[in-house]
């Protein structure tokens, strides 16, 4: 009940953040079709703004769109005149997930592990190499992280594709660069979690019970210690599966990261909100299953 | 305490759970059951989906930002154009060595002794890619449409040298048969003119002026580019355009010229990162690169050493205007100043360097056949002796003043940088630099709200009027606030002028006053074109002014270098 409760307030959030985006893009000055090349005769901007409604007040464009929402109309994309955002979304969309999917498991594939080995060898040089690894991929961006992947993996050794998006071997680069930041992040994050946890009362007493280490470690306390992980999961995946500009553009990867950013400084208003509401239904809806899956996790958490 | 049973990591458990809690009871037992067939199908999918590659194209070409449109009407952008010609032609077309225009789709002219009239045959042999005869009155529709407003042409201006066009255009006239373009009969096209054009022939060349499938537009209104099997009058069918991944064309069999097509399939790449270009082509996975946007500033040095790298000429000029109406940029002599002060070919050498000339004049050099008078020099004696005059002696009492430029791009932070240096040293002036966001530049620019303002501006047509007419005092584009009868006259006769040889004369005179008269604006340097490409292995590019490359003349010779999984390749 709580999360059908949850998932039915939705839909109002979604309109306010809709009618955010869409009042917000119109008050940045300048205009969609604002060119370095005057207009030759007002008319055709006339014409042009009478096309997409922009020569209506805010409010009546605004009923307009959601009206469109309703039938699933994000409406057209002014920058790409001959496609609608639903297009790009849909082209962009798949590629985007794919490789954010990946990208989010080859984080926690590497940040788990990581972090709780650090946790349980605390102390020791292979700990601190550890630690000193997953700091640094935290403290270097992808901007850096890419190029020298592909100064390495690609033009030295010949080893993977520069660039563009074909076969599963350019894949690979990519998801290194997008995944290695969050994998540090995860790593930190696990660790702290599991040092917190090996200190809590249960933990004593499973040990006094004679338990083994292995299962100390395993049974009970890594359950706990990965909450953390769980709840930076969701934002996590909501930011890598709508893809990453910085990525996209190195490896010149055809997701909708791109268009997050470049929507916004070409005022391609329809783009801009349809954008916005994509990222934030996801962010709500992956916050949600973050909450559902602490209550398998964490037994002191019910939501009934 | 309530001790876990379940292992945390026990994938399958865990989601048998999550569909038992929503009382999916089978589908739950089923899934733990199904779960290693699961795994094996969805890994199965992705290698297989991932798997599936097209054939590789003959010729694969890095053609800057992705096209806005490949509408004829609405496409703007140079990397949209190069699309766009290969798909709709015109009545001429862009000879593939020179750029100048030469019989399209219509095989031959006539042009009336007083150059107002052309008739146009169009080739018997002319059909769309779907077989239909292109006719005369498809002409006249690509055209009209157009002229609609509601189309959104922004570069409709191009056709205003028909006759009634401009009226059609702003509603003045609601009578398309009034517009100067006529089909005589389904082979013959008379167009009016309204005065004579010299330039006539190569707008029509131009991709705006293509012409484009009628039926198709009306059927499928804004995506009728999406369209398969789509009727194009061009060298080259669209065979795939999915956006910020890539372009691919499919050679046109029923193209008028099919047997001189050079490449059956071939694919353009959207890219905006100079490196990523650069790695492309250097492993082979690109043949081409031409966007002069994607040469890596970083590496210039290294790269116009090589052999496989071009630059040359191009038509356009990096200049900055003046907004005259504000004090003291009302007085010429504080312009000319202004201007004399500037040591252009620093600026060439030390920022743009990728083979841009220095500019004294406006027309850039090689444009038609004209040639452009001297400007200004580079003078700071006299700039000081003309601000002293101006009664700024030694920039005393010269009132606070600002340079507006663009974010994007790094060249115009660094060229305003060295003019706020040279203007410092040279005239004892304070320049402020105002960096916005470009479309907000963009307005400002437009409603004249600056005291200097970075410009720029690339020919349409390969002509000196593409560039002078825009500072005619009622011209949109003029954006300095100077109007001078004398500079409108000029222009306006030269361009009534049959006679080329008296046509150039007049345009120079005219020229002459912007440069070297009144200076609303200051020429900095003329762009270069650039591109990369191996002559050893590909043929067909020819370098030239408008940085024109027709698409079916250009193949590749040589076996593909692409590097994949396995292959190796040589340095």
């Amino acid at each position: 009940m709580y999360f059908l409760r949850r998932l039915t307030f939705l839909v109002p959030l979604m309109l306010v953040i809709s009618l955010l985006a869409f009042v917000l893009v119109r008050v940045a000055p300048g205009g969609p079709f604002d060119r370095e090349r005057q207009h030759t005769s007002p008319e055709i901007e006339r014409a042009l703004k009478a096309k997409y409604h922009l020569d209506e007040p805010v409010w009546k464009q605004y009923l307009r769109y959601v009206r469109g929402l309703v039938y699933g109309d994000f409406g057209p994309s002014l920058k790409y005149r001959n496609h609608t955002v639903s297009d790009i979304i849909v082209q962009g969309l798949p590629v985007s997930l794919a490789l954010g999917t990946l990208a989010f498991c080859f984080a926690l594939g590497l940040g788990i592990p990581t972090g709780v080995f650090t946790a349980i060898r605390k102390g020791d040089w292979a700990e601190h190499a550890a630690s000193f690894a997953s700091l640094l991929t935290i403290c270097v961006p992808a901007l850096v992280v890419g190029p020298v992947l592909i100064m390495w993996l690609a033009i030295r050794w010949h080893w993977l594709p520069v660039a563009l998006w074909e076969s599963p071997w350019h894949v690979i680069l990519p998801t290194l660069t997008l995944g290695i930041y969050f994998a540090g992040r995860v790593a930190r994050l696990m660790r702290e979690g599991m040092l917190t946890t090996l200190q809590a009362e249960f933990i004593i007493a499973a040990r006094a019970k004679g338990l083994s280490e292995r299962a100390v470690f395993f049974r009970h306390a890594f359950r706990l210690a990965i909450l953390p992980v769980v709840s930076y999961s969701g934002p996590l995946l909501a930011d890598l599966l709508t893809g990453s500009f910085v990525v996209e553009n190195i490896f010149q990867i055809p997701g909708i990261g791109v268009f997050m950013v470049n929507s916004s400084l070409s005022r391609d208003y329809p783009m801009v909100v349809g954008l916005v509401l994509l990222y934030a239904i996801l962010l709500l809806v992956l916050n949600l299953l973050v909450d559902f899956s602490y209550s398998l996790l964490d037994p002191r958490v019910r939501h009934e | 305490m309530n001790f876990p049973t379940a292992m945390p990591w026990n994938f399958p458990g865990m989601a048998r759970r999550l569909l038992a809690q929503f009382g999916l009871r089978v589908a739950a037992e089923n899934f733990t059951r199904l779960f290693p067939r699961w795994l094996f199908v969805l890994v199965l999918a992705f290698s297989v989906g991932c798997g599936i590659r097209e054939r590789p194209a003959d010729l694969v070409i890095i053609n800057g930002p992705e096209p806005e449109s490949l509408d004829p009407a609405i496409q703007t952008g140079q990397a949209d154009g190069r699309v766009v010609g290969s798909l709709f032609e015109g009545l001429t077309r862009y000879n593939s060595v020179t750029a100048n225009p030469e019989p399209g789709l219509a095989e031959r002219w006539e042009i009336s002794p007083d150059n107002r009239t052309y008739t146009f045959f169009l080739r018997t042999n002319a059909a769309w890619s779907t077989g239909e005869p292109i006719t005369a009155d498809d002409v006249v529709y690509s055209w009209l449409r157009l002229l609609k407003p509601e189309t959104g042409c922004e570069y409709v201006g191009l056709l205003f040298y028909i006759k009634n066009a401009e009226a059609f255009n702003s509603h003045s006239t609601s009578d398309p048969t009034r517009v100067g373009v006529r089909a005589l009969d389904a082979r013959i096209l008379r167009v009016e003119l309204e005065g004579p054009t010299a330039f006539f022939l190569d707008l029509c060349a131009t991709p705006t002026l293509a012409v484009v499938p009628r039926a198709t537009i009306e059927k499928f209104g804004d995506r009728w580019l999406m369209v398969w099997p789509l009727p194009v009058s061009g060298a080259y069918q669209l065979e795939s355009w999915r956006l910020n991944d890539k372009i691919r064309l499919r050679k046109n069999p029923r193209y008028w010229d099919a047997a001189n097509t050079q490449s059956e399939v071939v694919d353009l790449l959207p890219c905006t990162l100079a490196s990523t270009a650069l790695n492309l082509y250097q492993t082979g996975a690109a043949d081409i690169v031409w966007d002069k946007e994607l040469v890596p500033n970083e590496l210039l040095d290294v790269v116009l050493k090589r052999s496989d790298f071009h630059a040359f000429n191009y038509l356009g000029t990096y200049f900055f205007r003046f907004n005259v109406t504000r004090k003291p940029f009302d007085d010429p002599r504080v312009r000319k100043a202004l201007a004399l002060a500037i040591n252009k070919r620093r600026l060439v050498e030390k920022f743009a360097r990728a083979g841009e000339s220095v500019a004294d004049h406006y027309v850039p050099d090689g444009t038609g056949d004209y040639h452009a008078p001297a400007g200004l020099g580079y003078d700071p004696a006299e700039a000081r002796r003309l601000l002293a005059e101006a009664g700024f002696p030694g920039g005393k009492n010269f009132p606070p003043f600002h340079y507006l430029y663009n974010a994007n791009g790094k060249i115009h932070e660094q060229i305003a940088l060295e003019l706020k240096e040279m203007w410092k040293q040279e005239l004892g002036l304070n320049l402020d630099l105002r960096k916005l966001e470009w479309k907000v530049y963009l307005t400002t620019q437009s409603k004249t709200d600056f005291d200097l303002c970075r410009s720029s501006w690339i020919g349409d047509y390969n002509d000196p009027n593409t560039f002078l007419d825009m500072f005619m005092g009622n011209n949109g584009n003029n954006r300095t606030g100077w109007k001078n009868a004398r500079y409108d006259q000029f222009v306006r006769e030269g361009n009534q002028q049959a006679d080329p040889v008296a046509r150039e004369k007049l345009l120079r005179t005219a020229e002459q006053i912007l440069v070297k008269e009144e200076l609303p604006i200051v020429p900095l340097y003329f762009y270069a074109g650039c591109n990369y490409w191996d002559p050893g292995k590909i043929q067909g590019i020819s370098n030239n002014i408008r940085d024109e490359h027709p698409i079916r003349v250009i193949r590749k010779t040589a076996a593909s270098r692409r590097i994949g999984l396995g292959e190796t390749r040589t340095p």
